[in-house]
């Protein structure tokens, strides 16, 4: 598995047309450009798999597909047809929910009162609180998520019950397209489990599920089609029949990167034990990133340093 | 893989008591204040008994009560306005230079007043948001702003510190009895103000609790940067909220202009923060995003009796301040306390 860039692989395998295409797509604030060249097909009835590690430009991506900032590179078409949106809730209208990162709940609010929000259901001009409450319940209870009263204010739940509250939400209202920002972070095993179950539901549904992670195993449980994104760029994109988990995980650690960190910390000796005795205050030394470890953890740094 | 196993039902979070749900309505604290200072000034004020001082005690309730109203519904979306005090007066202000000194119909300067008061509302809003500065700077200009201007357009077109008298205009008997009227029930005297602020209460509540906008409001409070994440238009709904306090700073000004029949240009500094207090003892939290209108309304409850049971109680009204300070802190606690209990059961 070759690094690639700006080239789609892996759309042999079509199951339809693609609901979200972005084509070479790039963000730049001022003269940093955070997102450079990205493409990424997203179809219905797929889980797209998008990995990188932090700073990569996921946030970014995320934040151009769910309307939060305009792109200033390349085209994004939905449906075909070229869209730009001037606001998270242009995005929602067609059809495109997202699930943040810090859940986008307020946390003093009752539970049912953030599952609608902005999507409130009205009884003439009045909020019809029955139904609402009703249908919150049932699609918690979908998630295996019981809350018993839910006038308890989001604040009072725990990490996992949030986070379902805040990915039940978005699925419920998100027609076509369910952004997930690192759903399972935050989470224990089990609570893991449960949200990639309901990513594979909310696929076979029909939905077009976006997946952004940092876990590889997570992301090659239920993922169909892989983005791997490196300061900005893609650097991998690939589909499932394309790749293995080790390979997944490999280019996600950083595959070549990995191997030489590993060279170079080769003669630190990682198994050894040392004998306990006291150290005094200030008596460990800070690595030198000058010398130290076999050409130290700044190697590739160094040599350019001393090269120009 | 697809088929969802059941998880076994969450035991952890349970149903809460009767008990514990009412406990934890935020305006609880202010109801139980307000119930303490009723008994303590109908203990020791035997004037505070009489029926025809109910009005009385009402009146100078509504008149705080129009604003706190407002002023809730604000805090609650997350934003304080400094200039709410002084805007009462400019709004009057308006109303009396201009008909006066365009000699139009009273009605006409009334409507130019609520256009004034609506649009500084809409000001706030709209520099809070381009700013990004927080509210209470933003109000705080507005504040010293809105108090240079009444002093100084007001002796410009009146030569004085208060708006000439517009009694003899056409419209002014009229617009007093919207405004300034009252009516009787039994011996108690209602003046309109009291209708007008239960009429506000009533809205503001149902706006808050049971309406769309309501929703936005407390989570625009709450987290205005996951509200707006969701879609919630964060932006219009604020500004919508300073130009409700404009709306109700028109009401409570019409009302004086036309109660005294002129406005002193220097009124209403000060008293911005009789309203933060009244929606803070109502259980309004100052980051916002939690709090209630009928709250709010019961705070200024306690603020009428107050101001008026110390002076039918005999007592010397220099002390009004300093018990107003004591019940603030005392109210909060409560709030702090009742609200911890009725959230740990």
């Amino acid at each position: 598995m070759s690094t690639i860039d700006n080239t789609r692989v892996g759309t042999s395998n079509e199951t339809g047309e693609p609901v979200l295409e972005l084509d070479d797509v790039g963000k730049s604030y001022g003269n940093v450009n955070a997102l450079r060249g990205v493409n990424i097909t997203v179809r219905q009835g797929e889980v797209t798999c998008v990995l990188g590690d932090n700073g990569a430009g996921k946030s970014t991506l995320i934040k151009i597909i769910s309307g939060l900032h305009d792109y200033t590179e390349g085209t994004m078409k939905f449906n075909g047809e070229v869209t730009r949106f001037s606001s998270p809730r242009a995005a929602q209208a067609i059809g495109i929910a997202t699930v943040y990162q810090d859940l986008a709940l307020a946390p003093l609010m009752a539970v049912w009162r953030n599952f609608f929000l902005a999507n409130e259901i009205r009884n003439g001009p009045f909020l019809d609180v029955g139904t609402m409450k009703r249908i919150c319940g049932e699609e918690l209870t979908k998630m295996g998520i019981v809350i018993p009263d839910l006038d308890r204010p989001v604040g009072g739940l725990s990490g996992g019950q949030r986070q379902c509250v805040a990915i039940a939400r978005a699925i419920y209202f998100g027609a076509r397209v369910v952004i997930l920002d690192e759903p399972t972070a935050a989470l224990g095993v089990k609570q893991s489990g449960v949200v990639l179950k309901y990513i594979v539901k909310a696929r076979d549904a029909g939905l077009g599920v976006i997946f952004i992670t940092h876990n590889p195993h997570h992301a090659y449980l239920v993922g169909n089609h892989f983005v791997i994104l490196k300061l900005g760029r893609v650097v991998l994109d690939a589909h499932r029949d394309e790749l293995t988990l080790e390979q997944l995980t490999g280019e996600m650690a950083g595959g070549q990167e990995l191997d030489e960190l590993s060279h170079e910390l080769r003669g630190v000796d990682p198994g050894r034990v040392a004998a306990p005795h006291a150290v005094g205050h200030g008596a460990v030394a800070a690595p030198d990133l000058d010398g130290g470890l076999d050409g130290g953890l700044d190697g590739g740094r160094h040599a350019s340093a001393d090269g120009s | 893989m697809a088929t969802l196993t059941t998880t076994p039902a969450d035991d952890r979070v349970v149903t809460r008591s009767a008990a514990a749900s009412i406990l934890g309505r935020p305006e609880v604290g202010a109801l139980i204040g307000a119930l303490a200072v009723a008994v303590l000034f109908f203990a020791v004020a035997p004037a505070f008994r009489s029926a025809g001082n109910i009005g009385t005690i009402l009146y100078g309730s509504s008149t705080i009560g129009i604003m706190a109203v407002a002023v809730a519904l604000l805090m609650i979306g997350g934003e304080f306005d400094l200039s709410a005090g002084v805007a009462v007066t400019t709004s009057g202000l308006t109303a009396a230079l201009t008909t006066w000194y365009f000699s139009i119909n009273v009605w006409l300067g009334v409507l130019i007043a609520l256009l004034v008061s609506l649009a500084i509302g809409a000001f706030n809003g709209w520099l809070l948001h381009v700013t990004g500065l927080p509210s209470f700077l933003v109000t705080l200009g507005t504040f010293f702003v809105l108090q240079g201007v009444n002093l100084a357009v007001t002796r410009i077109v009146a030569g004085g510190v208060s708006s000439n008298s517009i009694n003899d205009i056409d419209g002014f008997d009229s617009a007093q009895a919207v405004f300034a009227s009252s009516f009787s029930i039994g011996p108690v005297t209602i003046n309109i103000t009291v209708v007008y602020w239960v009429i506000l209460t009533i809205v503001g509540s149902l706006l808050l609790l049971r309406t769309r906008y309501g929703n936005w409001i407390l989570s625009a409070g709450g987290d205005a940067a996951a509200a707006r994440a969701v879609g919630v238009p964060v932006t219009v709904t604020k500004i919508a909220l300073f130009m409700g306090v404009g709306f109700c700073a028109w009401l409570l000004g019409m009302h004086q202009l036309f109660n005294y029949n002129n406005v002193q240009s220097g009124q209403g500094v000060g008293n911005e923060f009789i309203y933060i207090i009244a929606a803070v003892i109502g259980g309004c939290l100052l980051t916002g995003g939690y709090g209630s209108v009928v709250g709010a309304s019961i705070g200024a409850l306690i603020f009428g009796m107050t101001q008026l049971g110390i002076t039918y109680a005999g007592w010397n009204p220099d002390w009004f301040k300093a018990f107003l300070g004591i019940m603030l802190i005392l109210a909060t606690l409560v709030n702090l306390y009742v609200k911890r209990k009725a959230d740990a059961r």
